[in-house]
Parts: structure tokens; sequence; C-alpha cells
């Protein structure tokens, strides 16, 4: 608790503009911290995507503690960089990781999935000012980002767009139809990252698993006319590097990013299982899944 | 000389365009059907082609929004109305960006192209979508004032237009008020309720018809809708009859029905497009077969009047 206490101090009074927490152990700290935030809001709330939220809190951390140009204290900034959670369903490990980065305070991941409330079961923009678009239906959010990146472009302002897709979603055809846009329009300031956990809602069946959602996502990027890279997903050194070196590569190309991850990572039983996609621990489930994560399994 | 609806859309979007360096045209690869091209034509770097791709070229438009532009996304109506319906609700609607929808070739008249083509529940489907204002200007002139009062209101928006060539600029005054309706004719045998396209094909037939005395009110605007005009004119007649190229359930006849049993039940005749689908004609067979020819409708308002 008392870690936890000294990393939300620094969130509070950070400056606008990035954060750059260079040590890798802290953002490795920082993570957990939001494994934990993750899994304490949907077992208060029962509720919540916790697979898939618990797969992309790597990429979450890497972006909102290191890499991303924001401001807490003026989510608006017109600058700043902008970040569209596509798999709009894991609003949960967002909300988490900008309650951590001081946009919203821990106290209100409380009111998550509430009646009225502004952390809304998938992120709405029109009821939280640090959002920077409204998703929720599969597929649309890369073409709201395709927009922000071609308005960049217009605007000559060299903010970057990010936008987290998932590998299931990849299934839906808006996506591609929004890669071949960002390759007419040369976005290479759009940085795209598929959060390959494995595992959609229900999916194929195989054998006694499920069938993984994509496996050519870099090859069809590829073919989409982007840059691509993949990368471990949890593997917070290689997020921080590659990020780093993606944003200085500006050639007209999109960019693509593979984050090969596991659904439900840091919790030996929910890794790699699909039921939990959307389900809440019960007590003992939470009682574990905390104990895992404070030993770093 | 008068100028088609669609030519002026073109004509007046490059305007506002060049006027106004937020105003951005998404063309989804049907520019030179819409007019869109005008734009393209006069002030290229405001064009923005996304191809054949609905669905992107609407969450296009709101991440453009975004960051400040005012995007205006034109296809065909039955396309981007039904093609790309989730993403105007989640993306456009439920976000209220101010992103102008424009749906050409609404309607029946789509050149000869068939059930594919038609677009015939856009009334419907648009005015059931929180948030968005929905329009149907009656000529030419009308349009360029729609499309001023759409550029300087903030939020979604959905223009409805047709290809119909044959639409002089007949209407009075060229004035618009989003929300605001208008009274053509004065007349005590009933009241007749019309939008977009058909108001012009009524108002002739109106003109020829002498043995009934009508009352003729225009509605370029369905939501929100101008319902204390409406109830002014049905209280002083027997009869409300609504025209419209649209299905009959679900457009202006089912608009005007709601208002009406909720505030004063009266009797209310629906002319409109049958619950099926129709197939390729000419402008003129499409109209005679579903009973909006300026001869239809005068046959269709005389029945009216001996039956009611």
């Amino acid at each position: 608790m008392g870690r936890n206490k000294i990393l939300l101090m620094e969130v509070i009074f950070t400056r606008r503009g990035n954060l750059l927490i260079l040590s890798i152990e802290q953002l490795k700290m920082t993570a957990t911290v939001l494994r934990k935030r993750i899994l304490s809001t949907a077992y208060y709330k029962k509720q919540g995507h916790v697979g898939g939220s618990l797969s992309c809190a790597d990429i979450l951390v890497s972006l909102y503690f290191h890499h991303l140009s924001i401001d807490p204290s003026n989510p608006k900034w017109e600058d700043r960089d902008r970040f569209v959670l596509s798999k709009g369903h894991t609003a949960l490990g967002l909300y988490a990781v900008l309650a951590l980065r001081g946009f919203i305070t821990e106290e209100e991941l409380k009111t998550f999935d509430q009646y009225e409330s502004r952390l809304q079961a998938h992120p709405d923009m029109t009821k939280l000012n640090a959002l920077d678009m409204s998703t929720g239906s599969l597929g649309q959010g890369l073409s709201a980002a395709v927009g922000m990146a071609i308005g960049a472009k217009r605007l000559k302002k060299d903010f970057r767009v990010y936008c987290l897709i998932g590998d299931g979603e990849s299934q839906e055809g808006q996506i591609w139809e929004a890669a071949n846009i960002a390759e007419k329009y040369k976005l290479d300031n759009l940085i795209v990252i598929m959060d390959q956990n494995g595992l959609q809602q229900y999916g194929w069946k195989n054998g006694n698993e499920r069938m993984k959602p994509e496996s050519n996502g870099r090859r069809k990027f590829d073919g989409f006319g982007f840059e691509t890279w993949e990368v471990d997903g949890h593997s917070m050194e290689d997020l921080v590097t590659l990020l780093t070196e993606v944003k200085s590569r500006g050639n007209g190309q999109p960019k693509a990013i593979i984050a090969n991850t596991t659904k439900g990572k840091g919790v030996r039983f929910m890794e790699n299982n699909y039921v939990w996609h959307s389900k809440a621990p019960n007590d003992e489930e939470y009682a574990t899944a905390l104990t895992e994560l404070e030993e770093g399994i | 000389m008068s100028i088609s609806v669609r030519d002026q859309f073109g004509k007046q979007l490059a305007q506002l365009a060049k006027d106004d360096s937020r105003v951005l045209t998404l063309d989804g690869d049907l520019g030179n059907s819409t007019r869109l091209d005008s734009t393209e034509k006069e002030t290229a770097d405001s064009f923005l082609q996304m191809g054949i791709a609905e669905q992107n070229m609407v969450g296009v438009a709101a991440g453009l929004a975004s960051v400040g532009f005012q995007p205006w996304v034109c296809s065909f109506a039955t396309f981007l109305t039904k093609r790309a319906l989730d993403q105007i609700v989640v993306s456009i609607a439920q976000t209220n960006f101010d992103v102008k929808l424009v749906g050409s070739y609404s309607g029946l008249l789509t050149s000869n192209t068939g059930k594919t083509h038609h677009s015939l529940d856009d009334i419907a489907i648009m005015t059931n979508i929180p948030n968005m204002t929905v329009i149907a200007p009656g000529d030419a002139s009308e349009t360029v004032a729609a499309m001023k009062a759409m550029h300087q209101a903030c939020g979604p928006m959905y223009l409805r237009l047709t290809r119909d060539e044959t639409i002089p600029s007949f209407l009075p005054d060229g004035s618009f008020e989003i929300g605001k309706g208008k009274t053509l004719a004065e007349g005590t045998d009933m009241l007749v309720v019309t939008t977009g396209s058909t108001t012009y094909r009524v108002s002739e037939a109106i003109k020829q018809l002498e043995d009934v005395s009508i009352t003729h009110q225009h509605f370029p605007t369905l939501k929100p809708f101008d319902k204390e005009l409406l109830l002014e004119g049905a209280k002083k007649v027997p009869l409300v009859v609504t025209v419209e190229e649209h299905y009959i359930r679900g457009g202006l006849g089912s608009i005007v029905t709601e208002i009406l049993s909720e505030r004063l039940p009266k009797k209310v005749y629906r002319i409109g497009v049958p619950d099926r689908f129709f197939g390729c004609g000419t402008d003129e067979e499409l109209l005679e077969a579903t009973g909006l020819s300026v001869e239809a409708i005068k046959k269709s308002l005389s029945l009216c009047k001996k039956q009611f």
C-alpha cells in the first residue's frame, strides 16, 4: 500500500507532456498496481471485462506513464497525443490507468458501470473529458483515429494518434477499411497497437481449447502498407524501446505494432481462459489473484 | 434558369468549403453522381476521397470533427443510412459530433438503378436517432438556405436530397429555419402535408385541382418537427393527408399521425410507397406505380374529398 501511495503522489503533480518514468522497474510496478486496480474495481462492482483489461495493462502503462504527451490538469489540451481504445469493452483498464495517471480520482473507480456514471461500461467521451473517443461497438475506433490523424496533418500539428485494437476486433471489416485509407493518406502519425491476446469472447472450438482470433495480423497490416513490428506485449522494456523507435519514423507509412499478450495476464487461473473475457472474481478468487500479482507470477 | 437540387448542393457545399476551412467534404466514391465533385473542382484541398467504404467514412468524419473540423459526408442515402448505420449511431450521434450526413438519391428516383439503390426508409431510421436533426428541402433555393443553417448549427444532421432534375425553384421564399414548417396554400377541405421533393409534385397537383380546397404545409425539417404549425393547420379542416416518397410506415405520415393522435385526433390518410420492393423503371414509371406522380396525387386527393 505504501508503494502505491508514492506512485499516486507523483502522478498528481505531473507536468504537461510526457511523464517519462524512465525506470523500467517502476513502470513494471505501476503495471502491477494497474492490474490490482482493474481487479479490485471488477470485484467491487461485480462487473467488468477483466481478461482483455489485464492483457493490455502493460501497453497502457507504457503509453500513459512513459510515452503519451498529455496533461491531466488539462485533458482537452489541443496538442496532446490522442489515444483511442477501439476495443472499448476493456474500458475498465483504461479508467484504471487514467486514475493512476491523475485524470480521475481513484475513488471514482468505484462508480464504474453505474447509472449516469462518468465511467460507463464502454468509453463515453460525452461523460468523461479524458477520453478522446467513444467506443464500444467494435471496429469503429480505428476509423476515428484515422480521422484524427488526417486532421493533425491538415492542422500541421505534430501530435500522434495511438489506437489500441483487439485481435478479435480485427474480424470487423471496418478495421481494414480504415487501414486502407491510412495508407492512402500516408498517416505516419497513426500508431495502431493490436493487443493480440489470442482469445475472443467465444470464438471457435479447437480440441479442448479455443482457436486464436487472428494469426496473420502483422502480415495483413504489412499488406495494407503499414510499417509493422511484433513485440512481447508484457515486456515493459521492449514496449518502451519500440514505442520510442516507432515515434521517430516519419516516413509516410502508418505504423502497426502487434503486441503478443496473454488474456488475463498476471493471474494464473484467468490466463488463456476465455470465460474471463467478462467476469468478476468472487471473494476467494480475488484474494488469490491479489496474492499472485503481489508475488509476480 | 432553374438549377437541380443536386447541382445546387454541390455548388453550395463548394462555397461553404471555400469560405470556411473547417468544412471538409468526404466522398464515398460517388462524387460525380451526388455532385460532391464540385468541391474537388473548386477547392480541391477540402475534398477527401474515402473510397467505397461507408462505415469507415463515417468514422473518419467523427475523428475529424473531434479535432475541430466540420465534415460533410456524402453518399447515396441508402448506403449511408443503412450500411453505416451503427457507425452513425455510435461514432456520430452518441458523441454528438458536428458531422453533416448527406443522403443523395433518396426515394425511388435513382436513375433507373432499382431496389438496391432505392432509399425508402431513411426518414424512419434517421429520425429515430437521438441528437440527429433531419432535413429534407423542397427545392434548390431551400437547399441553399438549409445548408447555410446546417453549417451555422453545431451537431449531427442528416440532409435528405433528391436526384430528381425536374424540380424547379418553386417555393415562394427561399428562407429556412431548422424546425420550422411552411404553409404554401390555404383551403378548407383538407390539410395536405409534404416534405422534400414531394412538395413540388403535390403543389402542382393542388394548382390543377379545381374542386378541392386545400391547405398545403411543407415541412423541410422532419426532426425537430414543427408540431404547432401542423396542429394549427389541422384544427381548421376535417381531414389530413400526408404524401411522401418514402415507405408509408415510419416517415412523414407516421410523424403526423403520432402528433395528431396525441393532441388532435383526426382522420389521416397517408400516401407513400407501399411495403414492398420496387424494381427498375424510369422516374415517371416509378412515380406512377407508387401513386406519387402529379396525376396520381390529383386522383387521390379528389377521392379523399369524396370518401371522407
